[in-house]
């Protein structure tokens, strides 16, 4: 046989070709038992995602509210008052929406372009039932002597594109000020910052004190006996499948001022009985409920690793003369660094999205930046700006994401 | 651990520092869920140990709470734990047959673009849940699923697959193929292989991952929060809306029995885990 002549298998087909075939089938079929869960996720999910990238720059509403008056701006500069037919076309625009008695949507828009805009805009309604026809230029202005201020009519066409990155301006406390330029708001109003700064300052102090925590545990668990360190697992993995709500309630009643901590901390003279410091509704109360919720995701993973070190490695380094102290840093320290990386992450972005134990034990100066999402999202029904600082969130835990997927991979996750 | 006899002085008192440490913080991380036990049996009315309790009287506790939280005039928990029940199950079983066919696909190793693949059925666990359930409210009212057990349920999928996928993923990893292989050189079909074959040896994966799932859907607040409507409150959302307005010792008698039943799950979890080991051929 030359060495050359293809290997045939039973049916005449060159081996190597029906090998092809048979893996081509396999790819199919592996990908087709996975298609079921990936469309599901992709509709009800992934996409859903991405529509809100389209709802936090939507801008369509006052677009579609004045079709005639943006019609006319086309022609107008922007530097004097607008002629006329500009005049005419906002009088018949509105004449619309206060029949159809959705003015109050533009009224409240305009407010948020031009402070005032929504008084003018409201005499205006009042009044317009009585215009004759032409001349509405010097009708409306004689309403009120606003409408012959330009800023009013540059605050009109500054909202005719259909869409707007100005959402994603204040959620950094930034806007595009009259003349378009992009501007911080005054300092006593950069409420957004403070949350973005106080939501990163929590995940980070809350992932150093899982870390510090759960490091000699997750020692002790891998180093003891089988049936000590099983024992011992239980009190990590009970808080761990115990419903959030009810460890949020025990440090709601742990945390109060006439509870237990605060008992144990008269009871041992550290306060006096009437000077109970106030632990709850504040950032101590977030961080301390906080870091106890979340230390099981940093033990879990750290225990799985340091499970993997051979005690042998440590007395060898101590044979070889080193010092407890010197074997550990050496020898111990950098092999658990894989675990380490992966609760780190976990717990950081676990942190960084959290929302109910903030809202229930964190009061005004404890809310994270997920509390003001939902804020935006129940109360002011402001769903394009809640989208937008919730895909700027998404976009900072994806990057921590990439880069624990680059460290650890995401197939590496243990649960329990 | 007892430390050997030639250990220094210095070295031993780190140590039991070192075991100091560890016991402060295991007791910090079991001791706030022990508090809850006693004081849903008070007979006050208050959330703090009165002191017929310090004292043992018997005439301090009562059981008047759970009766509240069974018989109470306008109790919301009847409602709420059927609701529960019902979204969690279904939920559970949805993410058990995704999860699991997903994982069967995956774990193949004839599969194109693993890694991208299951980062994005991993997602649901990894983006903020605040995230999730502005998403999944916005889909759901759009396809008129809002206020509805089917959205929930389904959100819950969404939210409880990732779980299954990780934990039958990672019994497959140890699964030995030639298995299936014998199988079917013996004339079986691929689905007689699957339920004869492989779903027995995978199934402690399935189940714990099911666990997972039902857990995480048990407990889940902030999507239904935006989901639900008046009429599919769940225990969750019962719970918070009672602790944002009134802390009562009803919620404690819940938060007890959700306590006895994570108990239940955590048992059956850990036997579940040691079967799987031992059915893997791990020695520990």
């Amino acid at each position: 046989m030359s060495s050359e002549q293809k290997i045939l298998s039973t049916d005449g087909i060159p081996l190597e070709e029906s090998l092809k075939q048979a893996e081509k089938k396999n790819k199919i079929k592996a990908f087709l038992l996975v298609t079921p869960l990936l469309l599901f996720l992709i509709i009800t999910y992934i996409i859903p995602i991405a529509d809100m990238f389209s709802r936090s720059i939507d801008d369509k509403m006052v677009t579609n509210m004045l079709p005639k008056t943006y019609k006319a701006m086309e022609q107008w500069d922007g530097k004097e008052l607008p002629p006329e037919e500009v005049f005419k076309a906002f009088y018949l625009d509105y004449k619309i929406l206060v029949e159809n008695k959705t003015a109050g949507k533009l009224q409240t828009q305009l407010n948020y372009e031009k402070n005032g805009f929504k008084s003018v805009l409201k005499k205006l309604a009042r009044k317009q039932k009585k215009f004759e026809e032409g001349n509405y230029k010097e009708q409306i202005m004689k309403v009120h002597k606003r409408w012959g201020n330009v800023d009013y009519w540059r605050a009109i066409k500054r909202r005719a594109p259909a869409y707007t990155y100005s959402k994603y301006l204040k959620g950094v406390d930034m806007y595009s000020n009259e003349d378009g330029k992009i501007v911080q708001v005054a300092e006593d109003r950069r409420i957004h910052r403070i949350l973005w700064s106080r939501t990163l300052e929590v995940a980070f102090f809350v992932t150093l004190f899982c870390f510090l925590m759960a490091y000699p545990i997750a020692h002790l668990l891998a180093t003891l006996p089988m049936k000590y360190s099983n024992l011992l697992m239980i009190c990590v993995l009970l808080p761990f499948w115990t419903s959030l709500l009810v460890r949020t309630a025990s440090w709601m009643i742990l945390l109060q001022q006439q509870g237990l901590v605060n008992d144990f901390f008269v009871w041992i003279g550290l306060v006096t009985d009437d000077n109970r410091p106030e632990m709850m509704y504040n950032k101590t109360g977030t961080y301390v409920a906080m870091t106890q919720i979340l230390l099981p995701f940093m033990v879990l993973p750290l225990y799985s690793v340091m499970k993997t070190i051979s005690p042998s490695l440590m007395r060898a380094g101590k044979s070889l003369g080193a010092t407890p102290g010197v074997a550990f840093f050496k020898i111990y320290f950098p092999l658990t660094i894989p675990g380490i990386g992966a609760g780190c992450l976990l717990v950081f972005i676990l942190a960084i999205g959290y929302y109910i134990t903030p809202a229930l034990v964190g009061g005004a100066s404890g809310t994270l930046i997920s509390n003001q999402i939902a804020y935006h999202m129940k109360s002011t029904l402001d769903w394009s700006f809640a989208s937008a600082m919730g895909l700027m969130l998404l976009t900072g835990v994806l990057v921590i994401y990439w880069i624990y997927n680059k460290l650890v991979g995401v197939d590496n996750i243990k649960l329990g | 651990m007892a430390l050997p006899k030639y250990t220094e002085p210095h070295y031993r008192i780190w140590h039991y520092f070192y075991l100091f440490v560890c016991g402060c913080v295991f007791f910090f991380l079991i001791a706030p869920l022990f508090v809850i036990f006693p004081l849903s049996f008070n007979a006050e009315e208050f959330l703090v140990f009165t002191d017929g309790m310090k004292r043992l009287d018997p005439d301090a506790f009562s059981t008047r709470w759970y009766k509240d939280m069974v018989y109470g005039t306008k109790n919301p928990w009847g409602l709420a734990a059927k609701n529960s029940f019902i979204i969690a199950i279904f939920a559970t079983i949805g993410s058990i047959i995704l999860g699991t066919l997903a994982a069967l696909g995956l774990s193949s190793r004839h599969m194109p673009y693993k890694g991208l693949i299951m980062a994005t059925l991993i997602s649901p666990m990894i983006v903020p849940l605040i995230i999730s359930g502005v998403a999944i409210f916005f889909f759901m009212a759009k396809v008129g699923l809002a206020a509805t057990h089917l959205g929930i349920i389904l959100a819950h999928i969404i939210l409880g697959t990732p779980f299954v996928v990780i934990t039958v993923t990672a019994t497959l990893s140890g699964f030995d193929h030639s298995i299936t292989r014998a199988a079917s050189s013996l004339g079986s079909n691929p689905f007689n292989t699957f339920m004869k074959i492989t779903l027995p040896l995978i199934l402690p994966g399935v189940i714990s991952g099911g666990l997972f799932a039902f857990v995480t859907s048990f407990d889940e607040v902030v999507v239904v929060l935006f989901l639900a409507g008046l009429d599919n409150t769940t225990i969750p959302v019962q719970m918070w809306t009672g602790l944002r307005e009134q802390l009562s010792p009803t919620i404690l008698a819940v938060a007890t029995c959700l306590i006895v039943l994570s108990i239940l799950i955590l048992v059956t979890a850990e036997l579940l885990r040691r079967r799987s080991e031992r059915l893997r051929g791990i020695n520990r």
